[in-house]
């Protein structure tokens, strides 16, 4: 799984990357490759508030749907427009063309509820992971 | 296959028409009209027939595959019941006729049919009433649910919470939200029951009741459902029983005795009526005293004199929850199936559904990692961890079994467990049949060994290969006319 | 002796020896002696000819026997036999949701079609694979427009079906929205009534067309209103009308949503049924309901999945769009096929027939002293007459004498006792309406 040295992590796999007041969101390598071929990704309102661990949007790939939650809070900026023709670029390139939104942080102090990339590595090596798909049973 | 629009070729008809016999109208005013015709296709009747007889022929169906579907209670549909739906005196009822002022001695024999099947259905849950309105398992848990929230309404009681264990079918937080609930989850313990500590640190006079399968989705029958009634009851919450497993306990244990308040049953499930490739169904729903005078109107009554009605008048009702009396020619089929079996035919029913899926559990417990070893009810729960460490996961032993002619159990579900393969073979099934899906699973197992890399390519026998899901999601072509326009 | 069980004496031991028990109550131990039942008084079983019998003799106590008149969105026309036929086919309807697609390619395919046809006749981008029917889904229909919108007040039209309208109040009761109704104008929609109703919190106009008095309306002008509020239109429809009618895709509705009876499913006393909902491809997301795509398989041939399931309650729980699980695929197929069978021609025929046939009669009726028909709107294949006397007592006299008259909204509306609402079908023939209009004539006559 790749990690990038200089991000900050979550516990729910979104990565984000820090340029001044300005941080950039995305999911990480793991995350991606838990979820499969993304088929969808709802983009964020611009100029919409979010908070830290908040919801921000939500993913679909074939046969699962995740929220994102946004690691830090503050206005939505930008947004990654790619996404609505190309939502597989996420999964070719979850750290850099697959970026999510931009978000205009709003408390510098939030940046200490994040991990590392060595925390987040221990994180996942923590984890016990599950590669099942969809459940089938119904009414 | 072509569509039926790509063997569409202009000015073949295939239905006849009467001529008319009246003079024309004449023309409406162009602004009520439609500017282009809808673009139906054009065949002839033997075109039309063959088409969909050869599509019918690209399904598995349990008339021609052994169809261990868990969950599903995939039962074989009995014939008859066919031919008595399509009796022309319910086929062709119209459902305003008892509307009409007197009108319900125009519809004795129906108001008879669904008066007595929810005597039946009163009398197998241990409920004291029943409707039959509710068109399909989902819709009797929102009338269900709607039931709770009319009583606690009723009460004064301010309650915000349902309960449900993580095993439950998702359709039951899906019903609960609906209706405006919180969910809250409770996990399930070591032996796969409820972890009754866990709901104890969960109640509070918010929760408006509990959701509960039983048996539940790991086939197994909890013996504390009574304990776990009486804490639920405790703070005047309901108790609720999804009757999707109901096929186990047919005779042997009533919801309305352990303690519930509502229940409803699948028709689809354990009273045999066909799946019809996914519907209609039909979700009765069954409630004890307390919630009696809440149910749906219109309620089906028998007086003195064996005279049946419809009530229309129920102040404390929901309300209309359909817009008739159910899925009327599904309940038919029900009702007869119950009438050829009586009673002891329904016990008898879930004694074989349950040694059926022992068998299969004793045969396969070698093979197979069983989450939870111990005897099962009706289905028994495996998982293909074992597998999946050979790079085989429970998704590739379906593909595997399609190509074997048997429809694989149910895959992925219960979410809590991983690699889940969930087996119900139902009564129906011959130990013949039984035994052959038994050496296609132990086939497959072997195969795991051999060559895990061979499931990558299966099944090669089908009509198709495997599909890209992935390519259907991005560019959701879902109308033929889309991309032809 | 029960001919659904297998399972012989000596294979019920073999199986229990290769379970380690002794007996199938063993089995059953976790039930407790405290759990048994406290009844299970249910008669014995009968045979398969003494049940066939019995449900006979009470097939015989229906009346289907009165020539129908009656309709209120539920319609006697006919069910072609090839229709019956190969939806009879076990593969078809003991066939269970298409879950392995490589195993379902025919229901899936099937459903595809349907899609596709629901989508020509109501003039809309995309459909899904059916819902229960009507009613149920004309609230899923507004419930999306909820999500869409994220607004709360519904503008219901007066000339939406009274039994939709009750079934959409009782789903809503514990939920906090704002309902307020349009009353009609000469039997037809209010536009100066409904231009003030809508406004910026409107989440949707909901209308019927032909509405359930008989009416046939162009909606075009009250979906510009309504878009210029931010709001969307759902329009529920009849599908054999729009053999001839504007199609709600025509008029820009944003939803719409209907009862599939009328496309080759009988009467059944209320179902099973095929509720149906077409939207604007950027709605999607939000559309209920399974939804079958084309996609290609592993060889790049054609071949149809379920789609878009991430939106389902089994994958979202308590997060689904709704909480529907089932659709009514066995009713859709059948429908595709009847469309099949009637194809381009025979569907503007049909819908022809059932309106020549409907003004015919009405001609008839109107000649009857004391009879009228109130307003000038036009109608399609069913009207609303006014007669000097309580439509119920008309009913009753005529049922005795072989007509099933048609429907009395005195039922659902305070005021309009001697209001009937008359249906005609292709089905039904001159002889037959000049026989009708001629008894409807003496019973009014008698009853005045």
């Amino acid at each position: 799984m790749d990690i990038i040295n200089h991000y900050l992590y979550t516990k729910e796999h979104e990565w984000i990357d820090i340029d001044g007041k300005t941080a950039t969101v995305g999911i990480t390598d793991y995350a991606q490759s838990a979820l499969g071929d993304i088929t969808y990704v709802e983009l964020p309102g611009i100029d919409g508030q979010v908070e830290q661990f908040e919801q921000l949007t939500a993913l679909e790939s074939v046969k699962s749907a995740s929220d994102i939650f946004s690691p830090v809070s503050g206005k939505i900026l930008e947004v990654n427009d790619e996404l609505t023709d190309d939502p597989g670029l996420i999964n070719r390139d979850p750290y850099e063309k697959g970026w999510i939104a931009k978000v205009e942080i709003s408390d510098e102090e939030e940046a200490s509820n994040l991990m590392t990339a060595d925390e987040y590595r221990s994180y996942l090596e923590s984890l016990d992971r599950n590669d099942g798909g969809a459940a089938e049973a119904e009414e | 296959m072509k569509l039926v629009f790509e063997k569409s070729v202009k000015d073949r008809q295939g239905f006849k028409l009467p001529d008319t016999d009246v003079p024309s109208a004449g023309a409406l005013k162009e602004t009520y009209l439609r500017k282009t015709d809808a673009a139906l296709p054009e065949m002839s009747e033997l075109d039309v027939v063959r088409h969909f007889t050869q599509l019918s022929q690209r399904n598995f169906s349990v008339d021609a595959n052994f169809y261990p579907l868990g969950s599903c209670t995939m039962k074989y549909n009995p014939k008859f019941t066919e031919k008595v739906a399509a009796m022309p005196g319910f086929a062709d009822l119209h459902p305003l006729l008892p509307q009409l002022k007197g009108g319900e001695r125009y519809a004795q024999g129906a108001l008879e049919v669904l008066y007595e099947s929810e005597r039946w259905l009163s009398m197998i849950t241990g409920m004291k009433a029943f409707t039959m309105q509710p068109l399909a398992g989902a819709h009797g848990e929102l009338t269900g649910i709607m039931l709770m929230a009319a009583y606690h309404k009723a009460k004064g009681n301010k309650k915000k919470i349902v309960i449900i264990p993580d095993s439950a079918h998702g359709t039951n937080p899906a019903s609960a939200a609906v209706a405006g609930y919180e969910i809250v989850t409770i996990p399930s313990d070591k032996k796969g029951g409820m972890d009754i500590e866990k709901l104890k640190s969960v109640l509070s006079d918010e929760v408006a009741g509990l959701m509960v399968t039983s048996p539940d989705t790991y086939g197994v029958f909890n013996p504390q459902i009574d304990e776990i009634a009486r804490l639920i009851h405790s703070v005047d919450g309901i108790m609720y029983y999804d009757g999707a497993n109901l096929n186990a306990i047919l005779g042997r244990a009533r919801p309305g005795d352990l303690g519930f308040d509502v229940v409803h049953v699948n028709l689809h499930k354990t009273f045999a009526t066909p799946h019809g490739g996914g519907g209609p169904g039909s979700g009765p729903v069954g409630v004890g005293e307390k919630l009696e005078k809440f149910l749906p109107v219109s309620r089906v009554t028998k007086d003195a004199l064996g005279v049946y009605a419809l009530n229309y008048d129920g102040p404390d009702s929901i309300g209309y929850i359909a817009s008739f009396y159910g899925a009327f020619g599904v309940i038919l089929k029900a009702y007869a199936y119950m009438l050829l079996l009586g009673g002891d035919g329904l016990k008898e029913t879930s004694a074989h559904a349950v040694l059926n899926a022992n068998y299969l559990l004793s045969r396969l417990k070698g093979a197979y990692y069983l989450p939870f070893d111990r005897v099962c009810m009706h289905e028994c729960l495996f998982s293909a961890s074992r597998q999946a460490e050979r790079g085989v996961h429970a998704i590739d032993i379906a593909k595997f079994l399609i190509d074997k002619k048997v429809h694989p159990p149910t895959v992925y579900f219960p979410l809590t467990v991983k690699e889940a393969i969930m087996i119900e073979p139902t009564e129906t099934e011959s130990k013949e049949t039984l035994d052959v899906f038994v050496e296609l699973m132990l086939e497959a197992d072997e195969l795991t060994r051999k060559d895990p890399g061979a499931f990558k390519s299966f099944p090669t026998t089908m009509p198709i290969f495997r599909p890209d899901e992935t390519k259907a999601a991005r560019e959701l072509k879902v109308n033929y006319f889309a991309s032809n326009a | 002796m029960n001919p659904f069980i297998a399972n012989t004496p000596d294979d019920t031991r073999a199986m229990l020896d290769a379970i380690g028990v002794k007996s199938i109550d063993e089995l059953f131990a976790d039930i407790q002696p405290r759990h048994a039942p406290r009844s299970f008084d249910l008669p014995k079983g009968l045979s398969e000819f003494e049940v066939t019998s019995k449900l006979n003799t009470l097939a015989l106590k229906n009346s289907v026997g009165p020539v129908p008149f009656i309709g209120g969105g539920y319609y006697d026309h006919y069910v072609p036999a090839a229709c019956g036929a190969l939806i009879s086919r076990g593969e078809f309807y003991t066939a269970y949701t298409p879950y392995q697609p490589e195993a379902a390619q025919g229901t899936l395919q099937s459903l595809f079609e349907f899609q596709s046809a629901m989508c020509t006749l109501t003039g809309m981008d995309v459909s899904n694979a059916s819902l229960y029917e009507g009613g149920t889904a004309l609230y899923e229909a507004m419930m999306m427009a909820i999500r869409i919108t994220g607004r709360t007040r519904i503008v219901m039209d007066g000339g939406v079906s009274p039994i939709y309208r009750k079934l959409i109040k009782s789903y809503t009761h514990n939920l906090h929205f704002e309902f307020v109704e349009a009353p009609l104008l000469h039997g037809q929609s209010d536009r100066a009534l409904l231009k003030k109703l809508v406004d910026d919190k409107t989440a949707a106009v909901i209308l019927q067309n032909p509405n359930f008095f008989g009416a046939i309306d162009d909606h075009t002008d009250i979906v510009t209103t309504a878009h210029a509020s931010g709001a969307l239109v759902i329009e529920s429809v009849y599908p054999v009308s729009l053999g001839m009618l504007k199609t709600p895709g025509e008029m820009g509705v944003d939803i719409a949503t209907g009862e599939g009876q009328s496309l080759g499913l009988p009467l059944n006393f209320g179902g099973p049924y095929l509720g149906f909902i077409t939207t604007r491809k950027k709605f999607i997301r939000q559309m209920p309901g399974r939804i079958v795509g084309e996609t290609v398989d592993s060889a790049g041939n054609r071949c149809f999945v379920n789609t878009l399931q991430a939106r389902e309650q089994h994958i979202r729980r308590e997060k689904a769009t709704s909480n529907v699980c089932t659709n009514v695929a066995l009713c859709a197929i059948q429908a595709v096929i009847f469309m099949t069978l009637i194809g381009k021609q025979g569907l503007k025929k049909l819908a022809r027939l059932n309106y020549d046939k409907a003004e015919f009669l009405k001609a008839q009726l109107v000649k009857i002293p004391g009879v009228q028909v109130k307003t000038s709107a036009p109608t399609f294949n069913e009207f609303t007459v006014c007669l000097p006397v309580n439509a119920n007592d008309v009913i009753e006299r005529m049922m005795h004498l072989g007509f099933a008259a048609g429907f009395p909204l005195g039922r659902y509306y305070d005021g309009l006792d001697k209001y009937l609402l008359v249906a005609v079908t292709e089905k039904r023939t001159k002889d037959e309406m000049l026989a009708y209009a001629e008894v409807l004539g003496r019973v009014v006559k008698e009853l005045q």
